[in-house]
Protein backbone atom coordinates (compact mmCIF):
# COMPACT_ATOMS: atom_id res chain seq x y z
CA UNK A 1 0.00 0.00 0.00
CA UNK A 2 1.23 3.41 -0.80
CA UNK A 3 2.45 5.28 2.25
CA UNK A 4 1.90 8.98 0.08
CA UNK A 5 -2.26 9.28 -0.83
CA UNK A 6 -3.85 10.57 -3.96
CA UNK A 7 -5.19 13.44 -1.81
CA UNK A 8 -1.15 14.49 -0.60
CA UNK A 9 0.13 14.15 -4.37
CA UNK A 10 -2.59 16.56 -5.35
CA UNK A 11 -2.01 19.22 -2.15
CA UNK A 12 1.96 18.94 -3.27
CA UNK A 13 1.09 19.00 -7.40
CA UNK A 14 -1.27 22.59 -6.44
CA UNK A 15 1.84 23.95 -4.00
CA UNK A 16 3.86 23.45 -6.85
CA UNK A 17 1.42 24.85 -9.59
CA UNK A 18 1.55 21.65 -11.47
CA UNK A 19 -1.61 20.41 -13.29
CA UNK A 20 -2.05 16.74 -12.99
CA UNK A 21 -4.65 14.44 -14.18
CA UNK A 22 -6.72 11.95 -11.71
CA UNK A 23 -4.54 9.04 -13.70
CA UNK A 24 -1.62 10.86 -13.31
CA UNK A 25 -2.27 10.85 -9.36
CA UNK A 26 -2.17 7.12 -8.91
CA UNK A 27 1.22 7.01 -11.14
CA UNK A 28 3.13 9.60 -8.95
CA UNK A 29 1.96 8.51 -5.95
CA UNK A 30 2.93 5.04 -6.80
CA UNK A 31 6.51 6.76 -8.22
CA UNK A 32 6.99 9.17 -4.82
CA UNK A 33 5.84 5.83 -2.80
CA UNK A 34 8.96 4.07 -4.20
CA UNK A 35 11.05 7.68 -3.83
CA UNK A 36 10.11 7.98 0.00
CA UNK A 37 10.73 4.21 0.73
CA UNK A 38 13.73 4.09 -0.55
CA UNK A 39 15.19 7.41 1.48
CA UNK A 40 13.49 6.16 4.31
CA UNK A 41 16.13 3.37 4.54
CA UNK A 42 18.58 5.83 5.61
CA UNK A 43 16.66 5.99 8.66
CA UNK A 44 17.73 2.36 9.46
CA UNK A 45 21.39 3.02 9.39
CA UNK A 46 20.92 6.47 11.16
CA UNK A 47 21.08 6.29 15.18
CA UNK A 48 20.68 9.25 17.49
CA UNK A 49 23.87 10.16 17.88
CA UNK A 50 24.36 11.06 14.47
CA UNK A 51 22.96 14.58 13.19
CA UNK A 52 20.76 15.23 10.29
CA UNK A 53 22.97 16.36 7.38
CA UNK A 54 21.52 19.15 5.49
CA UNK A 55 25.42 19.84 3.63
CA UNK A 56 27.92 16.92 2.22
CA UNK A 57 30.79 19.19 2.56
CA UNK A 58 32.07 19.87 6.26
CA UNK A 59 32.08 23.46 6.14
CA UNK A 60 30.74 26.62 8.08
CA UNK A 61 30.97 30.42 8.18
CA UNK A 62 31.40 30.83 4.20
CA UNK A 63 31.16 34.36 4.15
CA UNK A 64 31.66 37.45 1.73
CA UNK A 65 33.20 40.94 2.41
CA UNK A 66 30.64 43.74 2.11
CA UNK A 67 32.28 44.89 -1.29
CA UNK A 68 29.96 45.35 -4.45
CA UNK A 69 30.06 43.10 -7.24
CA UNK A 70 28.81 43.96 -10.71
CA UNK A 71 25.64 44.04 -11.55
CA UNK A 72 23.65 42.83 -14.89
CA UNK A 73 23.21 45.55 -17.53
CA UNK A 74 20.01 46.87 -17.46
CA UNK A 75 18.74 45.20 -20.89
CA UNK A 76 20.03 42.19 -20.04
CA UNK A 77 17.78 42.11 -16.63
CA UNK A 78 14.73 42.07 -18.84
CA UNK A 79 15.84 40.24 -21.53
CA UNK A 80 14.25 36.80 -20.52
CA UNK A 81 11.65 38.42 -19.25
CA UNK A 82 8.17 37.20 -20.69
CA UNK A 83 7.14 40.89 -20.42
CA UNK A 84 8.30 43.96 -19.46
CA UNK A 85 7.06 47.89 -19.27
CA UNK A 86 8.47 50.52 -17.77
CA UNK A 87 11.60 48.83 -17.29
CA UNK A 88 10.25 46.43 -14.60
CA UNK A 89 9.15 43.18 -15.40
CA UNK A 90 5.52 42.50 -16.01
CA UNK A 91 3.47 39.81 -14.39
CA UNK A 92 0.11 38.95 -14.67
CA UNK A 93 -2.85 40.12 -12.41
CA UNK A 94 -2.21 38.53 -8.53
CA UNK A 95 -5.41 38.70 -7.22
CA UNK A 96 -8.36 37.10 -8.58
CA UNK A 97 -11.07 39.49 -9.03
CA UNK A 98 -13.75 38.21 -6.71
CA UNK A 99 -10.95 38.43 -4.32
CA UNK B 1 -20.51 39.83 7.83
CA UNK B 2 -22.44 41.49 10.28
CA UNK B 3 -21.20 44.74 11.63
CA UNK B 4 -20.72 44.81 15.08
CA UNK B 5 -21.55 47.37 17.25
CA UNK B 6 -18.10 48.95 18.06
CA UNK B 7 -17.59 49.56 22.18
CA UNK B 8 -15.62 52.46 23.64
CA UNK B 9 -12.16 51.63 24.92
CA UNK B 10 -12.88 51.81 28.11
CA UNK B 11 -15.85 49.75 27.95
CA UNK B 12 -13.62 46.73 25.61
CA UNK B 13 -10.86 46.93 28.63
CA UNK B 14 -13.45 46.39 31.12
CA UNK B 15 -14.74 43.30 29.72
CA UNK B 16 -11.36 41.74 28.53
CA UNK B 17 -7.49 41.57 28.26
CA UNK B 18 -5.54 41.72 25.27
CA UNK B 19 -2.51 40.03 24.48
CA UNK B 20 -0.17 41.47 21.69
CA UNK B 21 3.08 40.03 19.66
CA UNK B 22 5.08 42.16 17.32
CA UNK B 23 7.20 40.93 14.04
CA UNK B 24 9.30 43.79 13.13
CA UNK B 25 11.33 43.67 9.93
CA UNK B 26 14.66 46.02 9.66
CA UNK B 27 16.34 46.43 6.74
CA UNK B 28 20.49 46.32 7.10
CA UNK B 29 22.07 49.44 6.24
CA UNK B 30 24.71 46.78 4.51
CA UNK B 31 26.41 47.86 1.17
CA UNK B 32 25.46 45.31 -0.76
CA UNK B 33 22.77 42.60 -0.18
CA UNK B 34 22.68 39.55 1.66
CA UNK B 35 23.79 37.29 -0.71
CA UNK B 36 25.83 38.49 -3.61
CA UNK B 37 27.40 41.91 -4.44
CA UNK B 38 25.19 44.45 -5.76
CA UNK B 39 24.04 47.51 -4.11
CA UNK B 40 21.40 48.37 -1.59
CA UNK B 41 20.89 52.07 -2.67
CA UNK B 42 17.60 53.56 -2.00
CA UNK B 43 16.27 54.91 -4.91
CA UNK B 44 18.18 53.61 -8.01
CA UNK B 45 16.12 53.43 -11.19
CA UNK B 46 14.20 49.68 -11.38
CA UNK B 47 16.32 46.76 -12.39
CA UNK B 48 19.62 48.02 -12.08
CA UNK B 49 20.79 46.43 -8.88
CA UNK B 50 20.17 43.11 -10.10
CA UNK B 51 22.48 40.02 -10.85
CA UNK B 52 21.83 36.22 -11.34
CA UNK B 53 22.15 35.08 -7.91
CA UNK B 54 19.12 37.68 -6.55
CA UNK B 55 17.15 36.81 -10.13
CA UNK B 56 17.87 33.47 -9.17
CA UNK B 57 19.12 32.23 -12.26
CA UNK B 58 20.38 28.53 -12.65
CA UNK B 59 23.78 27.65 -10.89
CA UNK B 60 24.22 31.20 -9.39
CA UNK B 61 25.66 30.51 -5.80
CA UNK B 62 24.81 32.85 -3.01
CA UNK B 63 26.92 33.58 -0.22
CA UNK B 64 25.98 35.35 3.05
CA UNK B 65 27.94 39.02 3.69
CA UNK B 66 29.66 38.84 6.33
CA UNK B 67 28.51 42.60 7.70
CA UNK B 68 24.80 41.21 7.67
CA UNK B 69 26.01 38.21 9.80
CA UNK B 70 27.55 40.64 12.00
CA UNK B 71 24.50 43.18 12.54
CA UNK B 72 22.43 40.30 13.22
CA UNK B 73 24.42 39.19 16.19
CA UNK B 74 25.00 42.58 17.26
CA UNK B 75 21.23 43.41 17.26
CA UNK B 76 20.80 39.61 19.11
CA UNK B 77 23.25 41.22 21.27
CA UNK B 78 21.81 44.21 22.14
CA UNK B 79 18.24 42.22 22.73
CA UNK B 80 19.88 40.10 25.80
CA UNK B 81 19.78 37.04 23.15
CA UNK B 82 21.60 33.64 23.38
CA UNK B 83 23.59 33.89 20.10
CA UNK B 84 23.38 30.34 18.56
CA UNK B 85 26.27 27.98 18.36
CA UNK B 86 25.04 26.81 14.88
CA UNK B 87 22.39 28.24 13.02
CA UNK B 88 21.43 27.40 9.30
CA UNK B 89 19.32 29.17 6.50
CA UNK B 90 16.08 27.56 5.08
CA UNK B 91 13.92 27.81 2.13
CA UNK B 92 10.43 29.56 2.23
CA UNK B 93 8.75 27.98 -0.78
CA UNK B 94 6.01 30.30 -2.30
CA UNK B 95 4.93 31.43 -5.83
CA UNK B 96 4.56 35.17 -5.52
CA UNK B 97 6.07 37.62 -8.12
CA UNK B 98 8.16 39.66 -5.27
CA UNK B 99 10.59 37.30 -5.65
CA UNK B 100 12.32 35.38 -8.50
CA UNK B 101 13.89 32.56 -7.11
CA UNK B 102 9.95 31.37 -6.26
CA UNK B 103 11.58 31.04 -2.76
CA UNK B 104 12.95 33.47 0.15
CA UNK B 105 16.02 32.71 2.10
CA UNK B 106 15.14 33.06 5.73
CA UNK B 107 15.70 31.01 8.56
CA UNK B 108 13.67 28.23 10.22
CA UNK B 109 14.21 26.47 13.24
CA UNK B 110 17.76 27.24 13.35
CA UNK B 111 17.71 30.98 13.68
CA UNK B 112 21.00 33.17 14.59
CA UNK B 113 19.46 34.67 18.37
CA UNK B 114 16.86 33.22 20.74
CA UNK B 115 15.37 34.02 23.74
CA UNK B 116 15.99 37.92 24.93
CA UNK B 117 14.17 40.82 26.09
CA UNK B 118 14.44 44.47 25.71
CA UNK B 119 13.22 46.17 28.83
CA UNK B 120 11.04 49.39 27.84
CA UNK B 121 10.01 52.36 30.00
CA UNK B 122 6.33 53.54 30.10
CA UNK B 123 5.26 56.41 32.40
CA UNK B 124 8.41 55.93 34.63
CA UNK B 125 7.43 51.94 34.33
CA UNK B 126 9.61 49.59 33.40
CA UNK B 127 8.21 46.81 30.68
CA UNK B 128 9.90 43.46 29.83
CA UNK B 129 9.44 42.81 26.52
CA UNK B 130 10.57 39.28 25.95
CA UNK B 131 12.25 38.40 22.64
CA UNK B 132 11.49 34.93 20.92
CA UNK B 133 14.08 34.94 18.17
CA UNK B 134 16.01 37.65 15.60
CA UNK B 135 16.58 36.02 12.49
CA UNK B 136 17.72 36.53 9.04
CA UNK B 137 16.41 36.53 5.61
CA UNK B 138 16.52 38.44 2.30
CA UNK B 139 13.66 41.46 1.56
CA UNK B 140 11.38 41.15 -1.14
CA UNK B 141 10.57 43.30 -4.80
CA UNK B 142 8.59 46.09 -5.23
CA UNK B 143 5.10 45.71 -7.20
CA UNK B 144 3.46 48.40 -8.74
CA UNK B 145 0.16 47.52 -9.29
CA UNK B 146 -1.86 48.72 -12.73
CA UNK B 147 -5.21 49.43 -14.10
CA UNK B 148 -6.85 49.52 -10.68
CA UNK B 149 -8.36 52.81 -9.51
CA UNK B 150 -5.89 53.64 -6.48
CA UNK B 151 -2.59 51.73 -7.23
CA UNK B 152 -3.90 48.89 -5.08
CA UNK B 153 -3.58 45.27 -5.61
CA UNK B 154 -7.43 44.75 -5.48
CA UNK B 155 -8.88 45.36 -9.21
CA UNK B 156 -5.35 45.25 -10.47
CA UNK B 157 -4.96 44.05 -14.26
CA UNK B 158 -1.18 43.24 -13.98
CA UNK B 159 1.89 44.31 -12.23
CA UNK B 160 5.33 45.82 -12.83
CA UNK B 161 7.78 44.68 -10.54
CA UNK B 162 11.72 46.04 -9.35
CA UNK B 163 13.62 43.12 -7.86
CA UNK B 164 16.60 46.00 -6.78
CA UNK B 165 15.18 45.49 -2.68
CA UNK B 166 14.78 41.87 -3.78
CA UNK B 167 17.95 40.55 -1.49
CA UNK B 168 18.73 43.06 1.06
CA UNK B 169 19.60 41.79 3.78
CA UNK B 170 16.41 41.74 6.67
CA UNK B 171 16.44 41.11 9.79
CA UNK B 172 13.29 39.91 11.72
CA UNK B 173 12.74 40.34 15.11
CA UNK B 174 9.95 38.44 16.94
CA UNK B 175 8.61 38.81 20.28
CA UNK B 176 7.14 36.31 22.41
CA UNK B 177 3.53 37.03 23.37
CA UNK B 178 3.47 40.42 25.39
CA UNK B 179 0.62 39.59 28.38
CA UNK B 180 -0.59 41.83 31.61
CA UNK B 181 0.14 45.54 29.96
CA UNK B 182 -4.14 45.75 30.11
CA UNK B 183 -5.16 49.08 28.77
CA UNK B 184 -1.82 50.19 28.54
CA UNK B 185 -1.26 47.50 25.67
CA UNK B 186 -1.39 50.11 22.44
CA UNK B 187 1.43 52.43 24.33
CA UNK B 188 3.27 49.36 24.99
CA UNK B 189 3.31 48.24 21.42
CA UNK B 190 4.36 51.85 20.35
CA UNK B 191 7.18 52.26 23.26
CA UNK B 192 8.66 48.80 22.39
CA UNK B 193 9.14 49.40 18.74
CA UNK B 194 10.53 52.66 19.55
CA UNK B 195 12.90 51.33 21.97
CA UNK B 196 13.80 48.70 19.47
CA UNK B 197 14.46 51.24 16.75
CA UNK B 198 16.81 53.39 18.86
CA UNK B 199 18.87 50.36 19.86
CA UNK B 200 19.22 49.55 16.48
CA UNK B 201 19.78 52.76 15.50
CA UNK B 202 22.40 53.31 18.29
CA UNK B 203 24.02 50.45 16.75
CA UNK B 204 24.42 51.90 13.46
CA UNK B 205 22.84 49.06 11.70
CA UNK B 206 20.42 50.26 9.55
CA UNK B 207 18.50 53.92 9.58
CA UNK B 208 15.57 52.66 11.11
CA UNK B 209 12.85 54.82 9.13
CA UNK B 210 9.55 53.65 9.15
CA UNK B 211 8.08 56.01 6.47
CA UNK B 212 10.63 54.73 4.03
CA UNK B 213 9.93 51.14 5.13
CA UNK B 214 13.40 50.32 6.45
CA UNK B 215 11.28 49.09 9.40
CA UNK B 216 7.98 47.59 9.35
CA UNK B 217 5.86 45.92 11.79
CA UNK B 218 3.02 43.01 12.23
CA UNK B 219 0.96 43.68 15.26
CA UNK B 220 -0.67 40.44 16.40
CA UNK B 221 -3.53 41.32 18.76
CA UNK B 222 -6.08 39.29 20.74
CA UNK B 223 -8.44 39.68 23.33
CA UNK B 224 -9.37 36.73 25.89
CA UNK B 225 -11.83 37.60 29.38
CA UNK B 226 -9.91 37.82 32.56
CA UNK B 227 -8.68 34.46 33.65
CA UNK B 228 -9.76 32.31 30.74
CA UNK B 229 -7.40 31.56 27.59
CA UNK B 230 -5.65 33.53 25.14
CA UNK B 231 -8.11 34.58 22.42
CA UNK B 232 -7.88 33.79 18.98
CA UNK B 233 -5.03 36.38 17.52
CA UNK B 234 -5.00 38.59 13.96
CA UNK B 235 -1.90 39.88 12.22
CA UNK B 236 -2.14 43.63 11.25
CA UNK B 237 0.07 44.41 8.65
CA UNK B 238 0.94 47.38 7.10
CA UNK B 239 1.69 49.59 10.12
CA UNK B 240 4.28 51.82 9.25
CA UNK B 241 4.94 54.48 11.88
CA UNK B 242 5.36 54.00 15.51
CA UNK B 243 2.31 56.51 15.97
CA UNK B 244 0.19 53.82 13.44
CA UNK B 245 1.37 50.74 16.23
CA UNK B 246 -0.29 52.14 18.86
CA UNK B 247 -3.29 53.54 17.13
CA UNK B 248 -3.50 49.60 15.15
CA UNK B 249 -3.44 47.72 18.64
CA UNK B 250 -6.39 49.98 19.75
CA UNK B 251 -8.52 50.08 16.86
CA UNK B 252 -7.84 45.90 16.48
CA UNK B 253 -8.97 45.83 20.36
CA UNK B 254 -12.17 47.88 19.99
CA UNK B 255 -13.09 45.86 16.38
CA UNK B 256 -12.12 42.35 18.18
CA UNK B 257 -14.35 43.90 21.73
CA UNK B 258 -17.85 44.25 19.37
CA UNK B 259 -17.31 40.78 17.86
CA UNK B 260 -17.11 39.22 20.83
CA UNK B 261 -19.75 41.26 22.10
CA UNK B 262 -21.91 40.29 19.76
CA UNK B 263 -21.05 36.92 20.63
CA UNK B 264 -19.30 36.34 17.27
CA UNK B 265 -15.93 34.20 16.75
CA UNK B 266 -12.61 36.10 15.83
CA UNK B 267 -11.12 34.69 12.48
CA UNK B 268 -7.54 33.93 12.32
CA UNK B 269 -6.79 36.01 9.98
CA UNK B 270 -4.12 38.92 8.33
CA UNK B 271 -5.85 42.52 8.67
CA UNK B 272 -4.30 45.35 6.70
CA UNK B 273 -3.80 48.57 8.82
CA UNK B 274 -4.87 51.91 6.83
CA UNK B 275 -3.23 55.11 7.89
CA UNK B 276 -6.00 57.33 7.01
CA UNK B 277 -8.78 55.89 9.14
CA UNK B 278 -6.97 53.94 11.91
CA UNK B 279 -8.71 51.06 11.19
CA UNK B 280 -7.73 47.55 10.02
CA UNK B 281 -9.61 45.29 7.09
CA UNK B 282 -9.13 42.04 6.25
CA UNK B 283 -6.69 40.93 4.15
CA UNK B 284 -8.49 37.67 4.03
CA UNK B 285 -7.82 35.99 -0.24
CA UNK B 286 -8.74 33.24 -1.11
CA UNK B 287 -5.51 31.40 -1.15
CA UNK B 288 -4.92 28.07 0.80
CA UNK B 289 -3.34 27.81 4.15
CA UNK B 290 0.40 28.75 3.56
CA UNK B 291 2.62 25.33 3.55
CA UNK B 292 5.86 27.14 3.02
CA UNK B 293 7.60 23.44 2.59
CA UNK B 294 10.76 24.83 4.41
CA UNK B 295 13.99 22.82 4.04
CA UNK B 296 17.75 23.73 4.68
CA UNK B 297 19.19 26.07 1.58
CA UNK B 298 21.68 23.81 0.20
CA UNK B 299 23.52 26.27 -1.27
CA UNK B 300 24.56 27.82 1.58
CA UNK B 301 26.98 26.22 4.58
CA UNK B 302 26.00 26.77 7.88
CA UNK B 303 26.88 29.28 10.28
CA UNK B 304 28.78 28.18 13.54
CA UNK B 305 29.77 32.16 14.94
CA UNK B 306 32.12 30.55 17.62
CA UNK B 307 32.68 32.51 20.98
CA UNK B 308 35.70 34.46 20.23
CA UNK B 309 33.71 35.96 17.60
CA UNK B 310 30.56 36.54 19.38
CA UNK B 311 33.01 37.87 22.40
CA UNK B 312 34.62 40.70 20.03
CA UNK B 313 30.56 41.73 19.10
CA UNK B 314 29.84 41.99 22.37
CA UNK B 315 32.18 44.88 22.82
CA UNK B 316 30.89 46.65 20.33
CA UNK B 317 27.48 46.87 21.78
CA UNK B 318 26.60 51.07 22.77
CA UNK B 319 25.02 52.27 26.42
CA UNK B 320 21.39 51.34 26.15
CA UNK B 321 19.15 53.88 25.01
CA UNK B 322 16.76 53.39 28.21
CA UNK B 323 20.06 53.79 30.01
CA UNK B 324 21.21 56.44 28.24
CA UNK B 325 17.85 58.17 29.08
CA UNK B 326 18.83 58.20 32.67
CA UNK B 327 21.80 59.55 31.99
CA UNK B 328 20.56 62.54 29.73
CA UNK B 329 17.79 62.93 32.82
CA UNK B 330 20.44 63.12 35.24
CA UNK B 331 22.82 65.91 33.21
CA UNK B 332 20.21 67.62 32.03
CA UNK B 333 18.84 68.32 35.77
CA UNK B 334 14.71 67.08 34.43
CA UNK B 335 12.43 65.90 36.69
CA UNK B 336 10.96 62.29 35.67
CA UNK B 337 8.19 64.26 34.33
CA UNK B 338 9.92 66.28 32.23
CA UNK B 339 12.02 63.38 31.03
CA UNK B 340 8.92 61.60 29.86
CA UNK B 341 7.44 64.10 28.15
CA UNK B 342 10.28 64.28 26.20
CA UNK B 343 10.83 60.60 26.01
CA UNK B 344 6.88 60.78 24.81
CA UNK B 345 7.24 63.09 22.20
CA UNK B 346 10.01 61.28 20.32
CA UNK B 347 12.17 64.44 21.08
CA UNK B 348 15.39 62.66 22.80
CA UNK B 349 17.40 62.72 19.96
CA UNK B 350 16.35 65.79 18.87
CA UNK B 351 17.08 67.64 21.86
CA UNK B 352 20.47 66.07 22.18
CA UNK B 353 21.23 67.05 19.19
CA UNK B 354 19.98 70.97 19.78
CA UNK B 355 22.25 70.85 22.82
CA UNK B 356 24.83 69.88 20.84
CA UNK B 357 24.02 72.58 18.19
CA UNK B 358 24.27 75.24 21.14
CA UNK B 359 20.89 76.13 22.39
CA UNK B 360 20.18 75.31 25.87
CA UNK B 361 18.42 72.09 27.37
CA UNK B 362 15.48 74.63 28.78
CA UNK B 363 15.64 76.23 24.84
CA UNK B 364 15.71 72.77 23.54
CA UNK B 365 12.71 71.87 25.37
CA UNK B 366 11.20 75.40 24.61
CA UNK B 367 10.69 74.52 21.09
CA UNK B 368 11.09 71.13 20.74
CA UNK B 369 8.17 70.43 23.37
CA UNK B 370 6.13 73.89 22.08
CA UNK B 371 5.47 75.14 19.33
CA UNK B 372 6.96 71.90 17.29
CA UNK B 373 5.01 69.47 18.98
CA UNK B 374 1.95 71.40 18.29
CA UNK B 375 2.80 72.10 14.43
CA UNK B 376 3.64 68.20 14.26
CA UNK B 377 0.06 67.49 16.32
CA UNK B 378 -1.85 69.37 13.96
CA UNK B 379 0.39 67.99 11.08
CA UNK B 380 -0.32 64.80 12.05
CA UNK B 381 2.78 63.48 11.73
CA UNK B 382 6.19 62.68 13.99
CA UNK B 383 8.40 65.16 15.62
CA UNK B 384 11.25 64.44 13.13
CA UNK B 385 9.53 64.19 10.21
CA UNK B 386 9.37 67.79 10.02
CA UNK B 387 11.18 69.82 7.87
CA UNK B 388 13.46 71.35 10.43
CA UNK B 389 16.78 70.19 11.61
CA UNK B 390 18.65 70.43 15.67
CA UNK B 391 20.72 72.65 14.02
CA UNK B 392 18.13 75.27 12.58
CA UNK B 393 16.46 75.43 15.98
CA UNK B 394 19.74 76.01 17.85
CA UNK B 395 20.20 78.91 15.30
CA UNK B 396 17.02 80.23 15.53
CA UNK B 397 17.33 80.23 19.53
CA UNK B 398 20.77 81.84 19.36
CA UNK B 399 19.31 84.95 16.77
CA UNK B 400 16.94 85.04 19.92
CA UNK B 401 19.44 85.45 22.11
CA UNK B 402 20.96 87.76 20.02
CA UNK B 403 18.27 90.20 20.25
CA UNK B 404 18.09 90.04 16.76
CA UNK B 405 14.48 88.61 16.56
CA UNK B 406 12.01 88.58 19.33
CA UNK B 407 9.43 85.32 20.10
CA UNK B 408 7.08 86.81 17.60
CA UNK B 409 9.79 87.09 14.97
CA UNK B 410 11.25 83.55 15.62
CA UNK B 411 8.15 81.86 15.31
CA UNK B 412 7.45 83.63 11.65
CA UNK B 413 11.11 82.43 11.06
CA UNK B 414 10.31 79.12 12.02
CA UNK B 415 7.20 78.94 9.83
CA UNK B 416 9.58 79.72 6.92
CA UNK B 417 12.13 77.39 7.73
CA UNK B 418 9.13 74.67 7.87
CA UNK B 419 8.11 75.61 4.19
CA UNK B 420 11.52 75.26 2.90
CA UNK B 421 13.04 78.45 2.70
CA UNK B 422 15.93 77.51 4.19
CA UNK B 423 18.03 77.94 7.55
CA UNK B 424 16.23 80.74 10.13
CA UNK B 425 19.05 82.62 9.30
CA UNK B 426 18.43 82.83 5.77
CA UNK B 427 14.34 83.32 6.52
CA UNK B 428 14.86 85.90 8.75
CA UNK B 429 17.15 87.74 5.62
CA UNK B 430 14.47 86.89 3.20
CA UNK B 431 11.60 87.84 5.16
CA UNK B 432 13.11 91.00 6.62
CA UNK B 433 11.98 89.77 10.24
CA UNK B 434 15.00 91.46 11.76
CA UNK B 435 14.08 93.17 15.17
CA UNK B 436 14.80 97.29 14.34
CA UNK B 437 16.69 98.59 17.66
CA UNK B 438 18.43 101.25 15.55
CA UNK B 439 17.27 104.26 17.31
CA UNK B 440 17.58 106.17 14.09
CA UNK B 441 14.97 104.25 12.13
CA UNK B 442 12.80 103.85 15.17
CA UNK B 443 12.98 107.56 16.33
CA UNK B 444 10.16 108.44 13.40
CA UNK B 445 8.02 105.47 14.63
CA UNK B 446 7.97 107.01 17.89
CA UNK B 447 7.60 110.48 16.85
CA UNK B 448 4.31 109.31 14.80
CA UNK B 449 2.75 107.17 18.00
CA UNK B 450 3.29 110.20 20.21
CA UNK B 451 1.54 112.55 17.86
CA UNK B 452 -1.03 110.36 17.94
CA UNK B 453 -1.69 109.61 21.41
CA UNK B 454 -1.11 113.08 23.07
CA UNK B 455 -3.42 112.34 26.11
CA UNK B 456 -0.95 109.35 26.39
CA UNK B 457 2.27 111.38 26.10
CA UNK B 458 1.05 114.13 28.31
CA UNK B 459 0.50 111.43 31.34
CA UNK B 460 4.11 110.55 30.80
CA UNK B 461 5.44 113.85 30.73
CA UNK B 462 3.21 114.13 34.08
CA UNK B 463 5.66 111.02 35.08
CA UNK B 464 3.26 108.41 34.67
CA UNK B 465 5.64 105.71 33.50
CA UNK B 466 3.66 103.14 33.30
CA UNK B 467 1.58 104.71 30.73
CA UNK B 468 4.80 104.40 28.57
CA UNK B 469 3.26 100.71 27.61
CA UNK B 470 0.66 102.01 25.38
CA UNK B 471 2.72 103.74 23.02
CA UNK B 472 5.33 100.76 22.63
CA UNK B 473 2.32 99.26 21.98
CA UNK B 474 1.61 101.55 18.87
CA UNK B 475 4.85 101.12 17.78
CA UNK B 476 5.19 97.58 17.99
CA UNK B 477 1.83 97.83 15.92
CA UNK B 478 2.71 100.38 13.37
CA UNK B 479 6.35 98.30 12.95
CA UNK B 480 4.51 95.21 12.25
CA UNK B 481 6.29 93.75 15.42
CA UNK B 482 9.48 93.87 14.21
CA UNK B 483 10.75 97.00 16.71
CA UNK B 484 12.96 96.09 19.53
CA UNK B 485 10.21 97.28 22.21
CA UNK B 486 13.24 97.62 24.54
CA UNK B 487 15.04 100.41 22.65
CA UNK B 488 11.27 101.63 21.91
CA UNK B 489 10.55 102.16 25.56
CA UNK B 490 14.06 104.05 26.39
CA UNK B 491 12.97 106.32 23.22
CA UNK B 492 9.73 107.06 24.72
CA UNK B 493 10.60 107.61 27.67
CA UNK B 494 13.78 110.15 26.52
CA UNK B 495 11.58 111.94 24.16
CA UNK B 496 9.36 112.85 26.82
CA UNK B 497 11.06 113.69 29.95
Amino acid sequence: MSTISRDEVAHIARLARLAVTEEELDVFAGQLDVILTSVQRVGEVAADEIPPTSHVVPLTNVLRPDEPGECLAPGDVLRSAPAAEQNRFRVPRILDEEA
Amino acid sequence: MTVAHAPSYESAMSSYEPVIGLETHVELGTRTKMFCGCPTEFGAEPNTQICPVCLGLPGALPVANAAAIEATIRIGLALNCEIASWSRFARKNYFYPDMPKNFQTSQYDEPLCVNGYLDVVLDGETVRVEIERVHLEEDTGKSLHVGGSTGRIHGATHSLVDYNRAGIPLVEIVTKPVAGAGANAPQVAKAYVTELRDVIRALGVSDVRMEQGSMRCDVNTSLNRPGAQWGTRTETKNVNSLRSVERAVHSEIIRQAGLLDAGERIIQETRHFHEDTGQTTSGRSKEEATDYRYFPEPDLVPLAPDAAWVESLKATIPEPPSVRIRRLQEAWGLTDHEMSSIVNAGAVELITATVESGATVEAARKWWLGELARRANAQDVELEQLSITPAHVAELQALVDAGRINDKLARQALEGVLAGEGSPEQVVAARGLEVVSDSGALGAAVDAAIADNPDIAAKIRDGKLAAAGALVGAVMKSTKGQADAKTVRELILSKLS
